[in-house]
């Protein structure tokens, strides 16, 4: 069970005995009164969203998906294909089921993807990454507000914030969680 | 440590965070010169105390038998009651369960009290604090957040809590709080529309939406307390403080009564405050959320933005 104190970007909670996904999160409380989750959820069948607001009281029994680990093929189009490696049963994503991992999305990665009653829902990729810095400008000393920070393109297109001392063709470590940058992998 | 350590990404996030916490500094430090020459005396008291003032949907960490702070407002009365005059105090407050991109469950507050006056004085002091902390700053007075231009010549917008409802939602504030959905009109429906262009008063609540206010003399139905809004964000709370000791523990026990409704954690009789509380001079007090003016400051989007290390940095 959840309360929603529990509440966050990315949870997964059952409403009406579907899974749905918490796709945006927000706490609220106005001056001296009570504390208000708002949120906005996607059903992860139907791909349905609406937003609602929960209070401290309000209980959530977790989504029932299934995980199992499988490797990132291929994209083709709108789909991403997923395959289990001792069954070999492939299995496909569509754009929005695979959300925000499209940034870390790299041959043969790793993935949990998620499963309701047979059905690939979504996915989860281990907290961090490693990925490789296809484009960076070379640096000028920019102003103070910005600080030791530039922006980089990683091989997925996936743009991000990284140090200045970064360079293209460089290897990276991101948190998947944030999408933030985290330090330079060597080797 | 190298700076391919594992906890490189966390440090540099503190390399980059540097420039705004520059601009938090130097803000707190024209705060305090506005306050002392202004003839406040800064004060400090004890984060950890026996018993804080019971309010229905404030939580107070505890820490040992007693609890952490959710404000330092009972022992400044208490400094008041002994004849201190104008005080202020820049403190650290704990309240549980406060995790937002406007809320941390540790934040500081500028909390300051000042004898024989009442709210409307507040509101001209925030007047003149606002526009001298941009000028400390270096800054115009217009304030720029997150694109949005607001002016902060006086007066600023001042607007009842009635008036308000009316505006922005179908409801009176009193049938609200009879289907007990006055924080949810006021969190989704009113406070995102307030404080845009320029400062906003939000004033004269239902009396029972200000436990530590006093009721307005020509309509007890109401206390005489605001709220201040910049960008739709709220920024600080104020009272003409109450200083009947009857009416003040009528109150607490009310609120007691309320907590212990929801399950909430008890907390025992703060009876040194209330015992004080018969001295303390007619005054108006006020807490301004030091974390949020920084953001407003440096422009930042989320209350982690302007801070060293949030909960779960550590």
């Amino acid at each position: 069970m959840y309360t929603a104190s529990d509440l966050r970007k990315g949870l997964r909670i059952k409403i009406d005995n579907d899974p749905y996904v918490v796709t945006e999160f927000n706490f609220v409380k106005p001056g001296k009164g009570q504390a208000l989750y708002r949120c906005r959820l996607r059903n992860m069948i139907n791909g349905s969203q609406f937003e609602r607001t929960f209070r401290s009281v309000d209980a959530f029994e977790s989504a029932d998906l299934q995980e199992k680990k499988m490797q990132y093929l291929y994209q083709e189009e709108d789909k991403y294909c997923f395959m289990d490696n001792e069954s070999y049963e492939q299995v496909f994503l569509n754009r929005e089921q695979v959300g925000d991992a499209v940034n870390y999305l790299i041959d043969n990665i790793e993935a949990q993807v998620l499963f309701f009653e047979d059905r690939a829902l979504g996915l989860s990729l281990s907290n961090f990454v490693d990925l490789v810095v296809t484009q960076a400008d070379p640096w000028a000393k920019g102003d103070s507000v910005t600080g030791n920070q530039k922006p980089v393109t990683l091989q997925t297109g996936y743009q991000i914030l990284v140090p200045t001392f970064i360079e293209e063709g460089e290897k990276i470590r991101v948190d998947t969680r944030t999408g933030e940058y985290l330090t330079r992998v060597k080797g | 440590m190298s700076r391919d350590e594992p906890d490189a990404g966390r440090e540099w996030r503190l390399t980059r965070r540097r420039a705004v916490l520059e601009i938090r500094a130097r803000m707190i430090q024209a705060l305090r010169r506005f306050f002392v020459s202004a003839g406040y005396l800064e004060v400090e008291t004890p984060a950890r105390i026996p018993a804080p003032a019971p309010e229905t949907h404030i939580d107070a960490p505890p820490a040992g038998d007693w609890f952490l702070q959710t404000s330092p407002e009972l022992c400044m009365k208490r400094l008041l009651a002994a004849g201190y005059g104008k005080i202020f105090q820049i403190a650290k407050c704990y309240r549980d369960g406060e995790r937002g991109d406007r809320h941390l469950p540790e934040f500081t507050m500028l909390e300051w009290y000042r004898p024989a006056s009442d709210y409307r004085d507040l509101m001209a002091e925030c007047e003149a604090l606002l526009p001298f902390v941009l000028e400390a700053l270096g800054r115009d007075a217009a304030l720029v957040y997150r694109g949005e231009r607001i002016d902060l010549t006086a007066p600023w917008e001042r607007l009842s809590v009635a008036e308000a409802f009316r505006r922005f939602t179908r409801l009176t504030p009193e049938d609200a709080l009879r289907k007990a959905c006055f924080d949810e009109r006021m969190a989704l429906d009113i406070e995102p529309r307030l404080g845009r262009g320029r400062p906003t008063f939000l004033y004269d609540y239902p009396a029972a939406c200000a436990a530590l206010a006093r009721r307005k003399p020509t309509d007890p139905d109401r206390a005489e307390r605001f709220e201040l809004y910049v960008s739709g964000i709220e920024l600080a709370n104020a009272f003409s403080e109450l200083t009947d000791v009857d009416e003040q523990r009528r109150r607490f026990e009310t609120a007691r009564a309320e907590r212990e409704r929801l399950g909430k954690a008890d907390y025992p009789s703060a009876e040194p405050f209330l015992a004080a509380l018969g001295a303390m001079p007619p005054a108006a007090g006020i807490a301004l959320g030091v974390d949020r003016l920084a953001m407003l400051l440096a422009d930042a989007d989320r209350i982690d933005d302007i801070v060293a290390f949030v909960p779960e940095d550590l």
